[in-house]
């Protein structure tokens, strides 16, 4: 398994870079993932990553539909938070696996 | 997966020519899965795939119980040709594909566009098929972006790392 350094932490990753083990995310970790991504992250983007934390710990599927129906950004605003490939970014950031969903 | 030397795909556009559900959401979850990987996503609908971006029609889609040899009973039993003539029936398997694609949180056709032009896809009417059908711009739903030619179509679909689907 491969091992890469976020904010002076090393954390499991696989081949794409997304977490192997969620608990090793913290919110330094996520801005520093995000840098690499190009991204600063705002106060929306973290409430969408927990949002997202939360769903992943709770085993429940993720897709673009359950972001727009989260209450806290609709997928407009997803898409520009973060750009190009927004759930695959997100979850990265998120310390959670890629999701596997196909919506 | 991927070879290092794949171009990655840029764009897709997407054509859907039935206006079945099957057909119809098989062309909206691969519209909607290029938008989500960032890929540039346009979605053509033509002839009786014009019923997916028509007010009147886009709610109550159907799938067919006739000439269907995929179609079948819960339990795996073949689903007789005859029963699916009968009325009644094909709404009936409609409504239950329908409720089968709730359960996984597959979103009704205007919510998934909605979907997919939020995230920047975008959908069309092929303009022949609407004079066939007799159908005018203000029949069809807010999602679509406008009405082509199949000239106008193909002009959208130029640049290296593109592919035209048809459905």
């Amino acid at each position: 398994m491969a091992q890469k350094e976020f904010a002076g932490h090393m954390v499991d990753v696989n081949e794409e870079g997304y977490f192997t083990n969620p608990q090793q995310w913290n919110k330094e970790i996520a801005a520093a993932i995000a840098k690499e991504e190009g991204l600063e992250l705002s106060d929306k983007h973290y409430a969408i990553i927990e949002f997202l934390r939360n769903r992943f710990i709770s085993g429940e599927a993720l897709s673009i539909r359950s972001i727009n129906k989260s209450g806290i950004v609709d997928v407009k605003e997803f898409y520009a938070l973060f750009p190009g490939a927004p759930l695959k970014k997100s979850t990265k950031i998120a310390g959670i696996p890629k999701p596997s969903s196909c919506i | 997966m991927s070879n290092s030397n794949d171009k990655p795909l840029k764009k897709v556009c997407i054509i859907c020519a039935k206006g079945t559900i099957e057909d119809v959401y098989a062309a909206l979850v691969m519209t909607n899965g290029a938008v989500m990987e960032g890929i540039e996503a346009k979605l053509f609908f033509t002839f009786f795939g014009l019923d997916a971006i028509t007010k009147r029609q886009m709610k109550k889609l159907k799938t067919a119980t006739i000439g269907n040899p995929a179609l079948r009973m819960p339990g795996n039993i073949p689903f007789p040709t005859l029963l699916g003539a009968l009325p009644g029936v094909e709404a009936g398997v409609s409504a239950m594909m329908k409720s089968q694609m709730e359960q996984l949180d597959i979103p009704p056709v205007d919510e998934f566009m909605e979907l997919i032009t939020a995230g920047g896809g975008e959908i069309y009417a092929c303009k022949l098929a609407m004079d066939m059908f007799k159908l005018k711009r203000e029949d069809l739903c807010e999602y679509v972006s406008g009405v082509l030619t199949i000239g106008e179509f193909y002009e959208m679909a130029g640049g290296e790392g593109t592919q035209i689907i048809f459905t």
